[in-house]
C-alpha cells in the first residue's frame, strides 16, 4: 500500500462498498490527482458527482483541446502527471491532438474519458468512438473498463506507466455502465504489469566503454535532449560539462536543461540553429546524445550529418538508439543515472591521470560562436521587430518566469532569444508542432505553479485557435500573462513562401492586426489587454504587464510582418548548408581546427 | 530482404492483436504470416510472426513491439534450432481416374485426407513452408478447388521454455512529490 493510498482525502476507503464513480474518483486521488482539467458530458457524468465532494480541484475548461495541452502544461512545469478528462465521443476525439503531442513530447499524462455503457459499446450508439482504437498508436498504453471491479488497479496501472520509463500519455476509457455500477473500492498493493520493466540502470560495460571515447575523441560534443529534463539531470549535465568543458548543445526540448548563460553552452542545434551549435555537431568526432532522439529538424539531411562522428546514444527508451543515426556505444537507462555514472568513471580516470584534451576544438567553437551570434536587425521602418519583443520579455521577467509558446516563427525566436536558466521554464510542442498549445499550456502551467509568472509566447494565428481559454484563466482566477507576437500571418508558413515559393503568400495572410481587436477580444473574456507597436514602448508594455497579477492579460505586440527565423537549414537538405540570414551561408570552415 | 520468425508472448487481453497489426503497418513492416494462440500459462498468449525485413529494420521493430505495455517477451527463433509448423487444408478435384494418384502424394507427404466428395477430396497437411509449397506443386495439375493455411507456429529445440520468469508483480509506486 502506498502512502497516498492510505490517506484518500475525502474518498472511499480501502473495503467500500462504492459506485464505479466514485471508485473512480477515490482512485484518482489515491493516485496523488490535484487537479483535473476537463468537461462533463453525458458518458462521464457519473463521475462528476463524486469530482463534486472531493480534494481534487476540477478546472473547467471551454473545449477538450484545453483540457489536454493544461494538462500537459501542468505535467512540465511541476514534474508530475498531468490529468485531463472528457466524456464520450466529440469530448473523447477532442482531446485527440494533446494526446499525440504528449506522445511525441514524452509528457507524463493520464486522460480518463467517459464511454457509452458497456452493452451498447459498438452499436453506433450516441456519443460512441471507439476513443481506446483510436488512440492506441499516439498513447503509451490505454485501458478501456468495462468492469468497476478493474478501476483502481487500471487506475494505479495508468499513473505507473504514463510517469516512469520514457514518460507518456495513458487513456483510461471507462463505460458508463461501470461508472453506474456498485463495486468494492480496493487500491492494489502491487502491479501486475509483466511486460513493463523500463531498464533505468544503465550497463557498466556501456558506460567504460562510453568513458574511453570521451576520453580519446579531439572533438567531442554533449548534445542534450529533452530526456534530461524529464529525468531531472539538470544539476549532474552541468556537472558532468563543467568537469569536461565538452561543449554543450541543447534541443529545441531541452531548452533550460543547461544555462544560456553558460560559457559552454552553443544553443539549439537544427534547422532554426545557432550556427555555432550546428557546426559542433557537424565537426564533432563524438557526439554524446543524452536524452535526444536525432530527430529530422536536429539532423537535417542524415546522410550528412555529423559525418566524422562517433555516437554514445544514451535514452530510456531502447527504440530510440540506432534509430535514425547508428550508436557505436549504445546506452539504455536513466539519463541522471548515466551522467552521475558517466562522471564517476571520468573522475576515478582522470586520478589515473587519463583526461580528455578539448582545448583546440572549444577555440575553435567559440570563435564560431563570436563570428556568427545570434542576432537580428531591427526593421529599417522603426517598425516593432518580434525578437526584440521576445528578448525583452526574457530580460524584464527573468529567468524564473515560466515560457510557454505556441508553433512557428514565435516558438523558433522565444526558444533562442528568452535566454533560459532552469529546467521546467520552457514549455512548448516540439514533436508534434501543435498550433494553439501556448495559452492552454500556460494555463496548466500556472495552475501547477500559481507562485511563478507564467508567459504564454504566441503568435496570431495559433492565439486564435485555443483563445478561449480565457474565459476558463479569467473564473478560474488563472492569472497568466499572453504575449501575441501578431505579424497578422501564418508567419512561419509565409517565411517559406518568401524564401521557397516566389513571394506567393498564398492563404497565409490572417489580417489579424484588423480583425479581430485582440485588446477587446481580451476585454470581452475578463482579461486586460494592452497593446503595443512601438520599439519604444516595449519596456514600459512589459513593466505594465507584470505588475497586473490578479488578472490574466493579453499584449498585442504588432510587430514587423516580414522579419525571418535565421539561421535556417532548408528542409531536407544538410546542415553543411546553413545560412546564417538570407543568402548568407557561414564559412565555418576557413578556419582549420 | 530475410524472413524472420518472432515468438511473441502477449498478456491474454482484448485488443493486443490490433496493437500490434496496427504498429507493423504504422511502421511500415509487412507480415507475412501470424498465428496467436494460448500457452501453459491461461494469462499468456503466444504470437508466432514472420516478417520479410534487413537485419537493422528487424531491431526496429522488436524494440517498438517491446515497448507494447502487454508484450512481455519477444524472442527470434533460428530456423535451424527450432521447431516450425503450419497447417493446410486443401480441396482437390478428384474423381475415380484420378483419386488414386491424389491418395498417392498424400501418402508422400504424410498427409491426411479429412473429407470425401464424388468428384473432390479434403486434404490436411502439416509441415513447414517448403513442404506445404512441394505439396502443393504436387497437387496443382489435379486442380485445387480451395485452400486455407495457418499462420506458422514454431518452438524453439531443446528443454528450455520462452515463458519462464515471464511474471512477477511490481509494487504500486509512489507518486513523486509536488515539488520540482
Amino acid at each position: 500500500m502506498s502512502e497516498q493510498g492510505s490517506a484518500p482525502g475525502h474518498g472511499a476507503h480501502d473495503g467500500a462498498q462504492v459506485t464505479g464513480a466514485q471508485s473512480l474518483v477515490t482512485s484518482l486521488e489515491a493516485a496523488g490527482t490535484e487537479v483535473i482539467f476537463g468537461i462533463p458530458g453525458g458518458a462521464i457524468l457519473p463521475a462528476y458527482d463524486p469530482l463534486f465532494d472531493s480534494r481534487i480541484r476540477h478546472v473547467l475548461v471551454r473545449h477538450e483541446q484545453g483540457a489536454g495541452h493544461a494538462a500537459q502544461g501542468y505535467a512540465v512545469a511541476t514534474g508530475r502527471v498531468g490529468v485531463c478528462m472528457a466524456t464520450s465521443g466529440p469530448g473523447a476525439t477532442n482531446l485527440v491532438t494533446p494526446i499525440a503531442d504528449a506522445h511525441m513530447d514524452s509528457v507524463p499524462m493520464v486522460a480518463v474519458t467517459g464511454q457509452v455503457g458497456a452493452a451498447m459499446i459498438g452499436t453506433d450508439a450516441f456519443q460512441e468512438a471507439d476513443i481506446r482504437g483510436i488512440t492506441m498508436p499516439i498513447t503509451k498504453h490505454n485501458f478501456l473498463v468495462t468492469d468497476a471491479a478493474d478501476i483502481p488497479r487500471i487506475v494505479a496501472e495508468a499513473f505507473h506507466i504514463a510517469s516512469t520509463g520514457r514518460p507518456g500519455p495513458v487513456l483510461v476509457d471507462v463505460a458508463k455502465s461501470a461508472l453506474q455500477a456498485t463495486t468494492t473500492y480496493s487500491w492494489p498493493a502491487s502491479l501486475n504489469l509483466p511486460g513493463y520493466r523500463p531498464v533505468v540502470r544503465p550497463h557498466s560495460k556501456q558506460i567504460r566503454e562510453a568513458a574511453r571515447m570521451i576520453l580519446e575523441s579531439k572533438r567531442p560534443v554533449l548534445y542534450v535532449g529533452g530526456g534530461v529534463i524529464r529525468a531531472r539531470a539538470s544539476r549532474e549535465l552541468r556537472a558532468l560539462a563543467e568537469y569536461t568543458g565538452i561543449p554543450v548543445v541543447t534541443t529545441l526540448m531541452a531548452r533550460g536543461a543547461f544555462p544560456d548563460s553558460h560559457v559552454q553552452h552553443l544553443g539549439m542545434p537544427g534547422m532554426h540553429g545557432t550556427v555555432a551549435a550546428v557546426a559542433a555537431l557537424q565537426r564533432s568526432d563524438l557526439i554524446i546524445s543524452l536524452g535526444a532522439r536525432f530527430d529530422d529538424r536536429v539532423t537535417g539531411n542524415l546522410d550528412s550529418f555529423a559525418p566524422g562522428a562517433q555516437v554514445i546514444h544514451a535514452d530510456i527508451d531502447p527504440a530510440e538508439i540506432g534509430k535514425n543515426r547508428h550508436a557505436d556505444v549504445p546506452i539504455v537507462g536513466d539519463c541522471r543515472e548515466v551522467i552521475n555514472d558517466l562522471l564517476a568513471l571520468l573522475t576515478t580516470e582522470r586520478a589515473a591521470g587519463h583526461e580528455g584534451d578539448y582545448e583546440a576544438w572549444v577555440d575553435w567553437l567559440v570563435g564560431v560562436r563570436k563570428k556568427y551570434p545570434l542576432g537580428y536587425d531591427a526593421p529599417a521602418d522603426g517598425s516593432l521587430s518580434p525578437q526584440l519583443v521576445i528578448e525583452r520579455l526574457g530580460k524584464i521577467s527573468g529567468p524564473d518566469t515560466v515560457f510557454t509558446s505556441g508553433v512557428g516563427q514565435h516558438q523558433m525566436w522565444a526558444a533562442h532569444y528568452i535566454g533560459y536558466e532552469h529546467p521546467n521554464t520552457w514549455i512548448n510542442s516540439g514533436g508534434l508542432g501543435t498550433m494553439g498549445f501556448s495559452v492552454p499550456a500556460a494555463m496548466g502551467a500556472k495552475v501547477g505553479r500559481p507562485d511563478a509568472t507564467v508567459w504564454s509566447i504566441d503568435g496570431d494565428g495559433c492565439f486564435q485557435m485555443t483563445n478561449q481559454e480565457l474565459a476558463t484563466c479569467a473564473i478560474e482566477g488563472i492569472p497568466i500573462k499572453v504575449a501575441v507576437i501578431n505579424n497578422e500571418s501564418l508567419g512561419m508558413v509565409r517565411q517559406w513562401q518568401t524564401l521557397f515559393y516566389n513571394e506567393r503568400y498564398s492563404n497565409t495572410d490572417l489580417h489579424s492586426k484588423r480583425i479581430p481587436d485582440f485588446v477587446k477580444l481580451a476585454d470581452a473574456y475578463g482579461c486586460v489587454g494592452l497593446a503595443c507597436d512601438s520599439p519604444d514602448d516595449v519596456d514600459a508594455t512589459i513593466a505594465k504587464a507584470m505588475e497586473i497579477n490578479d488578472v490574466p492579460i493579453v499584449v498585442d505586440f504588432r510587430v514587423h510582418r516580414d522579419a525571418m527565423v535565421w539561421p535556417m537549414v532548408a528542409a531536407g537538405t544538410s546542415n553543411d548548408d546553413i545560412k546564417y540570414a538570407r543568402d548568407l551561408a557561414p564559412d565555418f570552415d576557413e578556419d582549420e581546427l | 530482404m530475410s524472413k524472420h520468425t518472432l515468438s511473441v508472448l502477449v498478456e491474454n487481453k482484448p485488443g493486443v492483436l490490433a496493437r500490434i497489426a496496427g504498429l507493423f503497418s504504422r511502421r511500415g513492416f509487412n507480415i507475412d504470416s501470424l498465428a496467436v494462440g494460448p500457452t501453459e500459462h491461461p494469462e499468456i498468449s503466444r504470437m508466432t510472426i514472420v516478417v520479410n525485413v534487413e537485419d537493422s529494420p528487424l531491431e526496429q521493430v522488436t524494440k517498438q513491439l517491446n515497448k507494447l505495455v502487454e508484450v512481455i517477451k519477444i524472442v527470434e527463433l533460428d530456423g535451424t534450432a527450432s521447431i516450425t509448423h503450419e497447417l493446410l487444408l486443401v480441396k482437390v478435384k478428384a474423381d475415380t481416374g484420378t483419386r488414386g494418384q491424389v491418395l498417392d502424394a498424400v501418402q508422400l507427404f504424410k498427409a491426411k485426407v479429412v473429407d470425401v466428395a464424388p468428384d473432390a477430396v479434403t486434404i490436411e497437411v502439416v509441415g513447414n513452408t517448403d513442404k506445404l509449397g512441394d505439396f502443393l506443386r504436387v497437387l496443382e495439375p489435379f486442380g485445387i478447388r480451395e485452400l486455407v493455411q495457418s499462420g506458422m507456429v514454431a518452438i524453439g529445440r531443446g528443454s528450455r521454455s520462452i515463458t519462464e520468469r515471464t511474471l512477477r508483480p511490481v509494487a504500486v509506486p509512489t507518486p513523486p512529490p509536488t515539488a520540482v
